[in-house]
């Protein structure tokens, strides 16, 4: 699933420098040297990416923990 | 870390050896844990234990002189454990189902002769190795010779039910054999590939054995060998679980001289052994044996319970019991020992003893109270530099830590100069990092005092000791940091450093021992303490920083500082050498801050006194508990407002903050220069609810970080806006680390609703 990480909430945020909505798209994420795809909510214009709160205190931080101590 | 180091630090840390009870016992049942079941009334599981190290456990259990007792740690606090009587009510309850465990059959035949409790020891042990055992006795019916022995004490349905388990182990029972005359002799020894004689029955020299003056056969013990070569031996004295033990070594012996394998390696432990366990005796009450009133001298169940309850269960722990974080990770040294060798052989999976390696404060407690003393701290200390070296230290264990320290070497905290209008310095005033950033002011005063009563010129130098980095393994920047300290000290024209801080003076007097490194204690105590503008109404408890231990000196003299102000003050129980760490020591509270936060919460309930500390970072560990704490300073400088033994703990942007203003006010007010260049971010004004600076302090998020981000946000444009709350978002990434912060641009100030930060970075900056 790779909508999984995107909520209905965290949509509602527009991009000034574009005046676009934010929609779900594939992004990638590196930590420690391995990468990861997934749909995050971006400008369509510019490509800015919002991660939420939650994202990352949540599930990111939890893959942060596990890969530190790969 | 190689094997041999392992092993030698596994072998110091001695949780594992074996209690009294079991030392002392010589087929080492396992008393302890027998004991701890019977407290529990856990019965079957009692049963158990006693079936799993005692051979025959329903004869065996009624009639064991329990020679465990002379060597009980009981015994020193009330009386031994009556572990016999123990056994011998467990072994009178129906015995639980249990299997009977056989190694698959052997070819090879052994004769026991002699049905005494060696033999019948024997018979059990080696049937249950898979031999093909025949035993031949002399008397009636299996285990008559028992009854006999021990009239009334062994019913005949139990001896019955320990020979029909030794049938069902494979045993063959021969009675009523003439066993001391010749022709069986013969037949016996050609039938048999090994044979044991009980010599509670058989007749040495008929047997052809070489015998002493006194006509009792000669044997080697623990082997039981006899002078023949297939011959085993067992049976004498009078103790009945010496008999069953000398049945289960030439049980082994047999076994080892049928496979044709070494008589003798591995066989220190057949037998009582001696035992480096320590149990300490403090807190135990002392308690009397529970008399017996049953019938024939038994325990009732509940005496029997109660007399179990008594055992002390005897491990060490003396580590554990006094510090958290060796209790949170549920073992002792010689666990984790394993567990961090582990992971440093690990080639590939998680290492899961990274936490375990990192949440050490490094304080050295566990030394003090190890008998053996057993250092975690070198052993945690030396983990992290090597994961420095391979490159596998997780990059969020110390990294705020590092930052802060890079802070206070920086620019706008850092600075080194002499007294004004001097060009030398015969003393340095180093207050530290903790003591600059929790008390800005009072670090003025107190600089203010060492002008006025030292000669020679007093400079002053702020920064670092390094000691962060010290504690996160690395070795090279914390060199670095040194070398630094060094060359300024060298500049300066070599001035004796004055410390307020422990842990400066720890890492000075280490390792740059040509530098003349004493405490601000020292001078206060030698020229005289300020006066006392805040005297505690009670007298308060002192707080030793953990980085004095091992230097009695520096807690003296700061106690010496009390006694001249006349400030009374208790001492805590876990005082002086064994003083506990507040969870900072170590980097601690950076790479485990729950359990930071346990361990200052128990440290704040040793006592119901205030406390007094003597290090500026105890005192705010402590305060963010919620403890009434005093510095030391606190007495002579107290800050503003308000009883000071209630003054909040600083944040950790406040204390930044509070280094930054307070080199600004020393080179204004002492030095009269300008303070140092600002830059664009830090003129971004911030507002934020008590809510939102506590949520962000947790996450260590610090204001500056907040600046950099809106400062970016609104030079560059690259922001998201809420319509609906009208709010705005934006992120930046100074460091391996992604700030979030949602903000509102108010008049010439932001408001802060929230911010959080990610390690992961967006591949293309966040843009795609």
């Amino acid at each position: 699933m790779r909508s999984e990480n995107v909520r209905p909430e965290d949509m509602d945020w527009v991009c000034c420098r574009c005046g676009q909505r934010l929609v779900a798209g594939p992004v990638t994420v590196e930590y420690m040297g391995n990468q990861f795809t997934t749909d995050l909510p971006r400008c369509p214009a510019c490509g800015l990416v919002h991660i939420s709160e939650d994202l990352a205190t949540g599930k990111m931080a939890e893959v942060e923990q596990l890969l530190e101590d790969k | 870390m190689d094997q041999q180091e392992l092993r030698q630090l596994e072998n110091r840390c001695i949780q594992e050896q074996p209690p009294w009870c079991t030392a002392a016992c010589p087929l080492h049942v396992d008393a302890r844990g027998f004991a701890g079941q019977a407290a529990l009334g856990n019965w079957d599981e009692a049963w158990k234990i006693l079936w799993r190290s005692m051979p025959l456990a329903g004869i065996l259990g009624r009639v064991c002189d329990a020679p465990c007792r002379e060597r009980c740690k009981r015994s020193e606090a009330g009386g031994a454990i009556e572990i016999g009587a123990l056994e011998r009510f467990c072994v009178s309850l129906p015995r639980p189902e249990m299997r009977l465990q056989v190694l698959p059959a052997r070819e090879q035949k052994v004769a026991v002769v002699g049905a005494g409790l060696s033999g019948l020891t024997a018979a059990w042990d080696l049937s249950r190795k898979g031999y093909r055992v025949h035993v031949l006795d002399a008397g009636p019916f299996p285990g008559s010779d028992l009854m006999d022995r021990f009239p009334g004490v062994l019913p005949k349905d139990a001896v019955a039910a320990e020979t029909a388990l030794l049938e069902r182990a494979g045993v063959v029972f021969h009675c009523a054999q003439p066993v001391n005359r010749k022709d069986f002799i013969d037949r016996c020894r050609a039938e048999h590939h090994a044979v044991f004689l009980s010599l509670e029955v058989v007749d040495p020299a008929a047997w052809g054995l070489e015998v002493d003056t006194e006509g009792g056969a000669v044997i080697s013990s623990p082997l039981q060998a006899t002078s023949r070569e297939n011959v085993f031996a067992a049976g004498l004295g009078n103790s009945p679980v010496w008999r069953a033990a000398q049945g289960r070594w030439a049980a082994t012996s047999v076994d080892r001289y049928l496979q044709n394998v070494s008589m003798t390696a591995g066989r220190d432990r057949d037998g009582p052994c001696e035992t480096r366990l320590f149990t300490s005796l403090e807190k135990v009450d002392p308690l009397p044996p529970v008399p017996a009133s049953g019938l024939d001298g038994l325990y009732t169940p509940d005496e029997a319970q109660a007399e179990a309850s008594r055992c002390l269960g005897c491990e060490c722990l003396e580590c554990v019991k006094v510090c958290p974080y060796l209790e949170k990770f549920k073992g002792y040294p010689k666990k984790y020992a394993r567990e961090i060798y582990n992971n440093e052989s690990m080639v590939m999976g998680a290492r899961q003893a990274n936490r375990l390696i990192n949440s050490c404060s490094l304080c050295g407690l566990c030394e003090v109270v190890c008998p053996e003393d057993f250092a975690m701290q070198d052993l945690c200390l030396k983990a992290r530099r090597g994961m420095v070296e391979r490159g596998k230290m997780p990059p969020s264990a110390h990294e705020f830590a590092l930052l802060d320290m890079a802070f206070s070497l920086g620019e706008r905290f850092s600075m080194a100069r002499h007294e004004p209008g001097r060009g030398e310095s015969a003393f340095a005033f180093f207050p530290g990092c903790q003591l600059s950033a929790t008390r800005p002011d009072q670090t003025l005063r107190v600089y203010g005092h060492l002008r006025a009563c030292l000669e020679g010129g007093v400079g002053l130098i702020l920064g670092c000791c390094g000691a962060p980095a010290r504690w996160a393994g690395q070795e090279d920047r914390f060199g670095e940091v040194l070398d630094r300290l060094r060359r300024t000290w060298e500049d300066m024209g070599r001035p004796r450093i004055i410390t307020a801080c422990s842990t400066c003076q720890l890492m000075v007097s280490e390792n740059l021992p040509q530098v003349e490194a004493g405490s601000l204690w020292e001078v206060l105590a030698e020229k005289g303490v300020p006066e006392v503008r805040f005297r505690p109404e009670k007298a308060p408890a002192v707080v030793d920083p953990c980085t004095t231990r091992g230097r009695p000196w520096v807690q003296e003299t700061a106690r010496r500082v009390l006694r001249d102000a006349g400030v009374g003050f208790e001492e805590l129980e876990l005082g002086r050498e064994k003083t506990e760490c507040c969870g900072f020591g170590g980097l601690m509270q950076n790479a485990n801050p729950d359990l930071a936060r346990e361990v200052v919460r128990q440290r704040a309930a040793q006592s119901g006194a205030d406390y007094l500390a003597a290090c500026a970072m105890c005192r705010d560990s402590l305060a963010a508990v919620g403890k009434r704490v005093l510095h030391i300073l606190d007495l002579f400088y107290p800050p503003d407002g308000g009883d000071p033994a209630d003054a909040p703990r600083v944040g950790w942007s406040d204390r930044q903050e509070n280094r930054a203003r307070l080199k600004e006010r020393l080179l204004k007010e002492i030095w009269k220069e300008d303070f140092p260049r600002m830059e664009e971010h830090h003129k971004i004004k911030l507002a934020m609810s008590p809510e939102v600076r506590e949520r962000l302090d947790k996450r260590r998020i610090l204001d500056e970080d907040i600046q950099k981000v809106i400062h970016q946000a609104e030079s560059t444009g690259d922001r998201l806006h809420h319509p609906a709350q009208g709010r705005y978002k934006a992120s930046f990434r100074p460091y391996k680390a992604t700030f979030w912060v949602e903000y509102t641009p108010g008049e010439g100030v932001y408001e802060v609703h929230n911010a959080y930060a990610h390690r992961m970075d967006v591949v293309g900056g966040g843009r795609l």
